[in-house]
């Protein structure tokens, strides 16, 4: 699905990605934990296509090409999805409209007829559901005045209607009531299939135990350093991250 | 262009209408109008907005009876407004495309009673009088008046759309409008003022005036929309007077034309009163408009917000001017004036200039003018979503104006504008209708 090899990466001439190694195959479902500021946000940042992220070493493959030569708008045609941390508010487009263009672009990428207008309101409907979102927000200025976890949900049914290949989701479990936890975890189980990979980046163990992941990888520092596989979530709870941050562990 | 105003000038002098005032009325405009000096480049207030292009001033309006096409109604038609249209066909009343309710809701000056000639003649001319700066176009209009709308609100009027709208014309013509809205005290109302045409070459220029008086207590919603082809010329003012604890709402959008101009004047002239302005511009091709704003502060604790946003496409050129003028005893003024532009194409113009004068020491006034860039983060959560980079550069401009018309507390007014707008920034028009 993806292999990142030694990834080095800037953010306003600071060096933040420190030769970051990762391969997922397709089905797989992988978490990122590890302490502020270690880089997991700017590595979604890399691999979604944001401007002024500069990568200075090292490459990413995604589906057999080169990553890192796409526009940011090509990667997710690529299907490739960044759940964002912190999702941005567009007052004027509304949520309905960007959502039409969005599926409506990456379908064409698929070679696939934009859907009409009655068709993409029925699909937008029955996904908002999904997401345990008031039907209103499909015409509200996209995350506009949204509460936190009404912005995440929103993420998350982006997620369903583009239905992409690498889903990174960037603490999209952050600021979510119980409820809120347990739709996302649903969603995400209901989108596990064997061509389907996740990145999940979260601070807690308890949505691991929902979304029940194939490996756990701290990242400390700009790289990964270390690996295990879901009982390394519950020995970090129960640890801390001091430990590994020492150079006890390496991936 | 001299000649054309001197021949107008000589022209003015035989008004036909037997109104015990206008005979007067009209003198004065015309003397004033004569006496008037003629904008040239050096004038401060007409700088970016030349006149060459206004070759059509006639002295005499269309006048012919109106033959029109379907399109013309169409577009005239707001959904939802059915009920309550006025439509004026170079600048005849077209009764049989108006609705029995808004004929009844309305009178024409020339239809007026004992009491309402007394009300038009207690405030025509005199609300546009009140401003400091002499506007030659009102005066014009003042000179050439010959008959106009009375709104004489007494309790609530719902969503009323008055349409001027013109048709192309074997000669070219002018189309003189007049509007006096009157609300008294606690009244209620709210006015769609609605320039359009057809859809073909146009060879007219409007003329249009508005004076609009808000009793104590009242509030009027007011929208002014300019949605003509883009070779109808325009050159109009409104011109509004509020009283104690008045409220005042007005949405000024202009599409944008050869030669566009509007003087929209708010005086606050007793206390308590309230103002919220607002507008868009949206020019494209080698479109002008041209916002000159004016807010009179004249009495004490009073507010005014203005929020003006323009996109200009292409060649376009827009000027907005935003004047916010605190007299002495306007204490505990607060005023508020933003005007922020997007240029979409290194050819497009703005002249953007907030023009302050304060001379009371105990207000509050923010303003700013802004050329502003789209927003980065913006257009990478768009572009993350698959969304080319051009179309996401369409989308937040278009939401960029969206977002003041989704602000508009009249649905019918949004899912006119929206679809509008959409199709300016090449949108799928169908999504922007408010859906249940
Ligand atoms: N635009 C930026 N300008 C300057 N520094 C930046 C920028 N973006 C990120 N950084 C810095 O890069 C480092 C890594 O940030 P990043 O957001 O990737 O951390 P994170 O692992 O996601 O942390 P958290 O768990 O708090 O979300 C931080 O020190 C941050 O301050
Ligand atoms: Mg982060």
């Amino acid at each position: 699905m993806i292999s990142i090899n030694n990834l080095h990466a800037n953010v306003e001439d600071k060096q933040i990605l420190k030769g970051l190694n990762l391969t997922i195959n397709p089905g797989e479902v992988h978490a990122i934990m590890g302490p502020n500021g270690a880089g997991k946000s700017t590595l979604g940042n890399v691999l979604a296509g944001r401007e002024g992220y500069e990568v200075t070493d090292g490459s990413v493959v995604f589906h057999g090409q080169d990553l890192l030569d796409l526009e940011a708008e090509e990667r997710a045609r690529a299907g490739l999805f960044l759940a964002f941390q912190y999702p941005v508010e567009i007052p004027g487009v509304s949520n309905l409209e960007f959502l039409k263009a969005s599926v409506d672009a990456v379908r064409s990428q698929q070679g696939k007829e934009p859907l009409d207008s009655v068709q993409f309101l029925k699909l937008a409907r029955e996904k908002i559901k999904a997401v345990n979102l008031d039907q209103s927000f499909l015409k509200r200025g996209v995350n506009e005045g949204f509460s936190g976890g009404e912005k995440k949900r929103n993420e998350l049914m982006q997620m369903m209607l583009l239905e992409p290949s690498l889903c990174i989701l960037d603490e999209t479990d952050s600021g979510l009531d119980i409820d809120a936890l347990q739709v996302v975890a649903e969603g995400v189980n209901a989108m596990r299939d064997p061509n389907r990979s996740f990145i999940i980046v979260t601070h807690y163990q308890r949505l691991l135990d929902y979304i029940v992941p194939d490996f756990v990888h701290v990242l400390a520092n700009g790289k990964i350093v270390k690996s295990g596989g879901k009982e390394l979530a519950l020995e970090l709870e129960e640890k801390g991250y001091g430990w590994l941050e020492n150079g006890t562990g390496d991936a | 262009m001299p000649e054309l105003f001197q021949h107008q000038q000589s022209e003015l002098a035989a008004s036909t209408v037997k109104l015990p005032w206008l005979t007067a009325f009209n003198q004065r405009g015309a003397d004033a109008f004569r006496t008037a000096a003629l904008p040239t480049r050096k004038t401060e207030a007409w700088k970016y907005t030349p006149l060459t292009a206004l070759t059509r001033l006639a002295p005499q309006q269309c006048g012919q009876p109106v033959t029109y096409t379907n399109p013309l109604v169409a577009f005239a038609r707001i959904d939802g407004l059915h009920d309550h249209r006025l439509v004026f066909v170079n600048g005849i009343l077209d009764k049989q495309h108006s609705s029995a309710s808004a004929l009844a809701a309305v009178t024409l000056f020339s239809e007026a009673n004992a009491e309402q000639q007394a009300l038009i003649a207690q405030h025509l001319g005199h609300v546009a009088q009140q401003s400091e700066s002499p506007n030659l176009f009102t005066d014009l209009n003042d000179a050439a008046l010959s008959d106009g709308v009375l709104l004489h609100i007494r309790d609530h009027q719902p969503l009323l759309q008055i349409s001027w709208l013109t048709t192309s014309e074997a000669k070219p013509f002018t189309v003189f409008a007049r509007l006096l809205v009157v609300l008294e005290r606690h009244a209620q109302a709210a006015i769609v003022e609605h320039y359009g045409s057809d859809l073909s070459e146009q060879n007219s220029v409007t003329n249009a005036v508005t004076e609009i008086v808000i009793n104590d207590n009242a509030q009027l919603q007011h929208y002014r929309l300019q949605t003509m082809h883009s070779s109808a010329q325009h050159i109009g003012s409104c011109h509004v007077d509020l009283q104690r604890d008045a409220r005042y709402h007005g949405f000024h959008a202009g599409f944008g034309s050869t030669l566009c101009r509007n003087d929209l004047v708010v005086h606050h002239n007793q206390g308590g009163s309230h103002c919220q302005l607002d507008g868009i511009y949206v020019p494209q091709h080698d479109e002008l408009i041209d916002f000159h704003t004016c807010i009179e502060h004249r009495a004490a604790h009073c507010t005014s917000n203005e929020v003006f946003r323009g996109i200009m496409n292409d060649q376009a050129k827009a000027v907005f001017n935003g004047r916010i003028h605190i007299h002495p005893h306007a204490q505990k003024t607060l005023a508020e004036l933003s005007n922020k532009n997007l240029l979409l194409t290194p050819g497009a113009e703005i002249f953007t200039k907030p023009e302050l004068e304060i001379y009371a020491d105990d207000v509050k006034c923010a303003h700013g003018a802004t050329v502003a860039q789209l927003d980065n983060k913006a257009m990478f959560y768009l572009q993350s979503r698959g969304i080319s980079k051009a179309d996401a550069e369409v989308m937040l401009s278009f939401g960029f104006i969206n977002e003041l018309i989704e602000q508009l507390p009249d649905e019918a007014v949004r899912n006119l504008l929206r679809p509008m707008l959409a199709t300016r920034f090449d949108r799928d028009s169908s999504l922007t209708h408010d859906i249940g």
